[in-house]
Formats: C-alpha cells, sequence, structure tokens
C-alpha cells in the first residue's frame, strides 16, 4: 500500500528495502521449512524415488537392480492385477455416481428449510467420523449371513415390498369401480379394462403363489458370495456421504433465491427449477466431489484389507490398493508395486483430465 | 527486549529438538548391556515369554533383555533392518527364514552354534530343519507347533458313533461326518467336517494325499495328481451340502479366539487344528469333551498315515544388530531346557528338543501333549515350500481353493492356472538365485516334505 501510494520514495530508501525484503524472505522461508522439509522429504523424495524404483526389481531388503520396463510388461500380462483393476472400476462406477445422487439428494431434502436442519446435519454427518476399521468391523457383523442385523430386517421388508407391489393393480381397480360408482367422473373404458387385466394378473399370480414365493427368497450371505460382496461394499460407502452432503449443503445454500424466484415467476416447475438453476449453481461443486470420489474410490484400501483379507471369496474384493499393498510387504516386490502405483496415477489423472474436460462448458462459475 | 524474548521462544525448541537428536544414549543405571528383542505375542503367550526373559535377566547380571510384543513382527523388522536399526533378536515365524536369509537380513547362527555345542542332535529333526536354509543355520526355535484331528466327543455319542474312536482314513471321515452333520430342511445346524474351517492350511490339502507343491528343483507340481485328487475330495463336501447352505452356515461362524469357535461352540464336530487349540478350549469351553488323533489318511496310501503340518516360532539376530554376542546369550538359554520347557510350558505347547524331561511331561496341562510331540517325531511331517515366491503362491492356491469350495470351478483346470502363474515366477526367482551364486554352492532346494524312518 505504502509504495504504490508513495512510488517517488522507492529511490530513497531501495537499500533498506531491499535487505528488508530479504529478512522477510528469509524469515518467511523460516516459517515455512517445516513445511518445504516435510514435502521434500516425505512427499516429493518419496513420489520420485517410487518412480526410479518402478524399473527396478527392489525387495527393500536388497539394493534396487535396474531392469527397465519388464514391471510394466509383466503387469500388462498379470491376470490377478487386472482382476483388481476389473473390481476397482466396477466399485468406483457403482459407487461414485450413487454416492453423489444420495449426497445431493439428502442436501436438497434438508435445504427445504425444515426446522432442526442442524440436528439432522449433524446427525447426518456423523457417521463419517467413525475410524474406518471400527467401522468395517461393524459393517463385517451388520453384513453377517446368518446373525446379521440387515439379512433380520431384509426378509420382512421384501415381503412386504413384494405384497404391496403386487396388490397395487387391485386396489387401484377397487378405487376406480368406487368412482364409478359414485358416479363422480366416469373412468375411461380403456384405464379401466387395463387396470382389470392387471389386477387379473396378479390375482392368478397370488393364486399361484408368486408374491410369496419372491418375498421367500433368502438374502445373500453378503461377504461370503462372490457375487454379492462388491454390492455390500458399495451400499456400505453410503455410510460415509454425510462428507458430501455437508457440502452440498453449503453449496446449496448459496444458490441465489432471486433466480429460483425469478424462475418460479416465469411459470418453471420445482424440477425444472432444480434442473436450469441449482444444479448449473452447484456443478463447481459438484466437480470437485466427483474428482475427489474418483481420487478416493481407485485407492479403496482400508475397507477391504480389513472385511475382505486376500479380497476373497475367490478374489471378488481384491482392489487394486490391497494387491498393491501385497505386492509391497507380503511378496516383497517394492518395484512392481511401485509400478502399480504409477499405473493407479496415470488411471486417476487421466480420469480426472477427462471429467474437467467434460466438465468444460458445463460448469457454471458464478461471478 | 520483547523480539529477543520472542526469537528465543522459537529458537529453544529447535535447540531441544536438535540436542535430543545428536545426544548419546545414556548408559543404562544398572551397568548392563541392554538389548531389545522384538516379538509378536501377547497375552499369556506373552506372559510365558516374559518369564523367560525375567529368568534370564534374573541369573546373570551382564546382559538385560527388553522385551517389546510388536504386532506384525515380520514386517517391521524388515524395515527396521532395511533403515539400518533393527532389534538385537526378532522373534519370527519359521516361514520368514528363508526369505529374510535370501536377502541377507539375519545373521548366520553356525559359528555360534558350533562354539557352544548347539546342533542337530539337540532337536527333533523336522525343527532343526525348519531353521536351516542353504545349508546354514540362520533361526533356532521358541515354540513348535503339530496338527491333529480334534473331535468332539459329545457329536459323537449323539451321532451313534464310539466316542473314543476317531476316523483314521479319509473315507472314514466323510462317513463319519455325513452322520454328524445335522440338517434342518435346507438350513446347516451343524457340520460334521469342513474343509475351509478353520481354513488354515487351504493350501495344503494335497500333502494328505501324497502330493507336494513343488517339486523340491524347479517344477511347481500344483496340480500333480495327487493335488487335483485332494481338492477334488475337498469340493466333494460343497457338492453333497450345497454351496450356498454352507456359505450361510459358514457365514455365522465367529472369531477363532472367542466362544463363538465353531468347534468350540459345536456348530462343526472335527476340524483340522494346532497344538494349541487346547488352549482356547479351555479359555472358552473348559467342560467341553473332545479328542485329538492324527489327521486320516487316504485308505489307499497307508503309508502316509501320521502326517501333520510342521510350523515354529524362530529367533534370530538381525542383521545390523547392535549386540549380536548378548542377543545370542539371550537365544543360547532358551534353548536349555530351562528355558525352553518354561517358555513351552507356558505356552502349552510341546518342546522343539530332542527330549522332553519328566518333570515338564508330569506339570504339563495338555492332555494330548505326547501325541503331538511324537507327530513330530516319527509322523510324517510337511510345511510350507521355503521358496522366496511362496507367500504369492500361498495366496493362489487359497484363491484356488475359494474357486473351487465357493464356486465350484473344476479343481483340475484351477490348479493348472496356479502352476501356469506361478512356474515363471519360481523360474525368475531360480535365476536370480543363480546369478548369485547360491545354486553351485549349497542346496537350496531341500525337499518341501520328508518322511522320516
Amino acid at each position: 500500500m505504502t509504495i504504490a501510494a508513495f512510488p517517488r520514495s522507492d529511490r530513497h530508501t531501495a537499500p533498506r528495502r531491499s535487505v528488508q525484503r530479504r529478512r522477510s524472505l528469509v524469515l518467511g522461508l523460516l516459517f515455512l521449512s517445516p513445511w518445504i522439509v516435510g514435502f521434500f522429504a516425505f512427499l516429493a523424495f518419496p513420489i520420485a524415488a517410487s518412480l526410479y524404483f518402478s524399473f527396478t526389481e527392489f525387495s527393500v531388503l536388497q539394493p534396487p537392480q535396474f531392469i527397465g520396463l519388464a514391471n510394466y510388461r509383466e503387469l500388462l500380462r498379470d491376470e490377478v492385477f487386472w482382476k483388481a483393476l476389473g473390481n476397482t472400476v466396477v466399485y468406483a462406477s457403482l459407487a461414485l455416481p450413487l454416492g453423489i445422487v444420495v449426497a445431493l439428494s439428502l442436501a436438497m431434502l434438508l435445504n427445504t428449510g425444515v426446522p432442526g436442519l442442524a440436528i439432522y446435519r449433524t446427525i447426518f454427518f456423523l457417521p463419517s467420523l467413525v475410524p474406518t476399521v471400527a467401522l468395517a468391523i461393524l459393517w463385517l457383523w451388520l453384513f453377517n449371513g446368518s446373525y446379521g442385523v440387515l439379512n433380520y430386517f431384509l426378509p420382512g421388508l421384501v415381503r412386504a415390498l413384494c405384497w404391496g407391489l403386487w396388490s397395487l393393480p387391485g386396489v387401484a381397480l377397487v378405487w376406480l369401480l368406487a368412482q364409478a360408482a359414485t358416479a363422480r367422473r366416469k373412468p375411461a373404458g380403456q384405464t379401466l379394462l387395463l387396470v382389470g387385466g392387471l389386477a387379473a394378473l396378479s390375482a392368478a399370480g397370488w393364486a399361484a403363489g408368486i408374491p410369496n414365493a419372491l418375498a421367500a427368497v433368502t438374502p445373500p450371505s453378503w461377504l461370503s458370495d462372490p457375487r454379492w460382496v462388491k454390492p455390500a461394499m458399495v451400499l456400505m460407502s453410503l455410510w460415509g456421504v454425510g462428507h458430501a452432503m455437508v457440502i452440498y449443503l453449503a453449496a446449496l445454500q448459496d444458490v441465489p433465491t432471486h433466480l429460483l424466484e425469478a424462475a418460479e415467476l416465469d411459470g418453471a416447475n420445482p424440477w425444472q427449477r432444480i434442473r436450469h438453476v441449482t444444479l448449473p449453481m452447484l456443478s463447481p461443486v459438484i466437480l470437485f466431489n466427483l474428482i475427489m470420489g474418483i481420487i478416493g474410490t481407485f485407492n479403496f484400501f482400508a475397507i477391504p484389507f480389513v472385511m475382505a483379507p486376500g479380497g476373497q471369496p475367490a478374489r471378488s474384493a481384491y482392489f487394486l490398493a490391497v494387491n498393491l499393498y501385497d505386492n509391497a510387504y507380503l511378496y516383497l516386490r517394492m518395484g512392481y508395486a511401485c509400478a502399480m502405483a504409477w499405473i493407479l496415477f496415470v488411471i486417476v489423472f487421466a480420469l480426472t483430465m477427462l471429467a474437467l474436460r467434460i466438465s468444460r462448458g458445463r460448469v457454471h462459475y458464478a461471478e | 527486549m520483547f523480539e529477543r524474548l520472542r526469537t528465543l521462544l522459537f529458537a529453544l525448541p529447535l535447540v531441544l529438538l536438535a540436542g535430543w537428536a545428536l545426544a548419546p544414549e545414556p548408559p543404562p543405571r544398572d551397568g548392563r548391556l541392554h538389548i531389545q528383542y522384538w516379538e509378536k505375542w501377547t497375552s499369556f503367550e506373552g506372559d510365558a515369554m516374559r518369564a523367560v526373559v525375567d529368568r534370564f535377566n534374573r541369573i546373570q547380571d551382564r546382559i538385560y533383555v527388553e522385551y517389546l510384543a510388536v504386532s506384525q513382527v515380520d514386517q517391521k523388522m524388515l524395515l527396521a533392518t532395511a533403515g539400518g536399526n533393527p532389534p538385537d533378536v526378532a522373534g519370527l515365524w519359521a516361514f520368514n527364514v528363508h526369505v529374510f536369509a535370501d536377502n541377507g537380513s539375519l545373521r548366520p547362527l553356525d559359528d555360534l552354534c558350533a562354539r557352544d555345542g548347539i546342533g542337530p542332535e539337540d532337536y527333533l529333526p523336522c525343527y532343526w530343519e525348519l531353521a536351516r536354509h542353504r545349508g546354514r543355520t540362520w533361526v533356532l526355535p521358541t515354540t513348535p507347533a503339530t496338527v491333529a484331528l480334534h473331535w468332539n466327543k459329545k457329536h459323537f455319542r449323539e451321532a451313534g458313533l464310539d466316542p473314543e474312536r476317531p476316523p483314521r482314513t479319509l473315507e472314514e471321515l466323510v462317513e463319519f461326518a455325513d452322520r454328524l452333520t445335522v440338517r434342518d430342511g435346507d438350513r446347516i445346524r451343524r457340520m460334521g467336517f469342513m474343509p475351509s474351517e478353520p481354513g488354515w492350511w487351504n493350501w495344503g490339502w494335497g500333502y494328505w494325499f501324497g502330493g507336494e507343491l513343488w517339486d523340491g528343483k524347479s517344477r511347481i507340481t500344483a496340480d500333480s495328481p495327487e493335488n487335483i485328487r485332494a481338492f477334488e475330495w475337498v469340493q466333494g463336501f460343497a457338492k453333497r451340502y450345497g454351496t450356498k447352505e454352507l456359505s450361510v452356515f459358514q457365514s455365522g461362524f465367529g472369531n477363532f479366539d472367542s466362544p463363538q469357535n465353531a468347534f468350540i461352540s459345536g456348530q462343526v464336530s472335527m476340524v483340522l487344528q494346532g497344538v494349541w487349540m487346547n488352549n482356547f478350549i479351555r479359555t472358552h469351553n473348559p467342560t467341553m469333551e473332545w479328542g485329538a488323533a492324527p489327521f486320516p489318511h487316504p485308505a489307499d496310501r497307508p503309508d502316509l498315515a501320521r502326517s501333520t503340518v510342521v510350523d515354529m516360532d524362530v529367533l534370530a539376530i538381525p542383521t545390523g544388530a547392535r549386540h549380536p554376542e548378548a542377543a545370542w546369550e539371550f537365544i543360547k538359554f532358551v534353548q536349555s531346557h530351562e528355558g525352553m520347557e518354561l517358555l513351552c510350558l507356558g505356552q502349552r505347547k510341546h518342546s522343539p528338543l530332542s527330549s522332553m524331561t519328566p518333570e515338564f511331561v508330569r506339570r504339563h496341562p495338555h492332555p494330548y501333549l505326547q501325541l503331538f510331540y511324537d507327530l513330530a517325531k516319527s509322523g510324517r511331517t510337511f510345511h510350507t515350500p521355503r521358496i522366496g515366491i511362496w507367500r504369492e503362491y500361498q495366496d493362489e492356491m487359497k484363491n484356488a481353493f475359494e474357486e473351487i469350495w465357493t464356486n465350484g470351478k473344476d479343481p483340475a483346470a484351477m490348479l493348472r492356472r496356479v502352476r501356469e502363474r506361478m512356474q515363471p515366477k519360481l523360474d525368475a526367482e531360480l535365476e536370480r538365485a543363480r546369478r548369485r551364486g547360491w545354486l553351485q554352492a549349497h542346496s537350496l532346494l531341500a525337499p518341501a516334505a520328508h518322511a522320516l524312518p
């Protein structure tokens, strides 16, 4: 400020200022030094070293031996690596969109001006504070095929759902007939025929015992069934959705009311208001959560490491980060694991770039 | 004035930090040489080793052993050794020995053994063999283990079987298992026998049928006829009782060390378990009626009777340990009858030494002590193959087991896939060994299993 206000005084004070500037630079660096030292010692150097190790055969105990691209070539042919990568992609492509949709929906529900917002916000946020390992052990019990809480309630829920859905056509028919009888408004013959047909079908199905059979389907033994273990983990990932929800909620509260009111005055219905006002205003936050989600889901480690040792059953829960850990610390193939880490980095980097590229022109940054 | 104070305030922690980092360790007040001992054990197993350490610290006044319980001790020792700051004594597992030895992180003990007269005659041969690799001795034993069939006598009585007569052949095992199994409609209430419980030796089913996982030289033999036969036998259970039913039943098992343990809680009537099982039964269900006998063999292979898996915990001196001589003094004490029997009595296991003192046998609470000792002494023993790729090979075998057990895959095809995956890795390992000149010098390649007369 002083300098800008009195440009002339520069010349007189130049030497003193440069001393002062140097002093403040040194002092600034000194204050920054814990971070700078930490950054180079614990981040920059290890990253560079891991790139070098990825071209070597390195057991940690013996000095690394340079082997060129052999690790990368082997990775291309390693079916376990591809299996782990496949599992990771499946998990990411299910957990990521689901997480965004659920977090966003919850945030929007909370943003409707419910009384006691702070309490709900806390309740939804609270689960994401549980330490990961404790969480994994907890869900191990919730998912237990024989004694799990989930499978205790699931049959009842499925039964209620089956019966409810199954009796829907009948209920609709009764309602239509009642309307016809009171003759307030004659239902169209076509509708009546359709609903009547459906009701007859459902009655026949009922007689044949279909809803009973559907309701009697045994719930999966989640974590010991290769087909269900990934969906189980996706379901579990919703536990931590509170974190993203709070961010969305904050962003939602920043959506200018005047835009929403203007849209309403122009005759936009609620869906159109969400689609054309709220979502564009939220788009930078969605993009941020998407990118953090890509990084997080591709590094999925602690939960499968605790819940599915070795990716059991039959490697259906074997994820890339776990495979990397096994190679580094169990098989003593640090060089191979480093190569794996770099492939993982390239994938995550490419996906992030892709997300940024696709978002260009779609993400709206408010002035 | 204030500024100077502020500078001082910032400088002080830095000075303290530097001082702390640079200052030499003060000599201990008792004038003894303190050595660090890292060990995996906690709870009563840890107490048993602590008692040995205390005895050692009491009977002499030169060395003081500091016992430190460390989880995942092998991985931490690995990193500590790589970082140049290992403990003086490390309590590892036998399956670490060849890997750590080949990577140069263990100090060979041959010279010390020769000097102090410790040799093969002091140990049961199967344990002495586990301590050796490439013709050298790298570690010495702490507690040994063998495995046997454990059966629930009450269940035998309920099923109309003689509670004192366990199955002797694998065919009998299947037949007994069928009679012991209790079903309630589709739901399994109790299994007579279940190959996946506890699942710790899923890689090794072939050995009970006379198979090996490698030929001891250069070939992976995962899909040898014996191994295929073994895994077909395993799959027989899944086919007979239903994969899905078994998976639901198994998901109800509790943790191993809990009253919900499948064998202790009576969900499974017969189980393959080690000498330690007695401790867990005594803790969680002391009134349980059970017995232990050699694991059955195929009816057409009577030569395989009295087979057992041997394993052991070991003491090693890491390369770069600061006080190897003092470490050796402690290890030597553990190898004496006094130290070893104190330890093995505390952990309620048999002794790896070639003889047990009458006092040890008299005071020992394990009802089947002699069985586990004799299995190690005169049985057909086998252990994990001592090749560097073993951990990876083991995971492949475990995966094959799950594919066969849970997914109904063809055993021959799965085991062939394991061989095709592991053979190039073994080739690469042998190539490395050749480069380092090990192959000519020693027999890297001791057979994985050996039969004793």
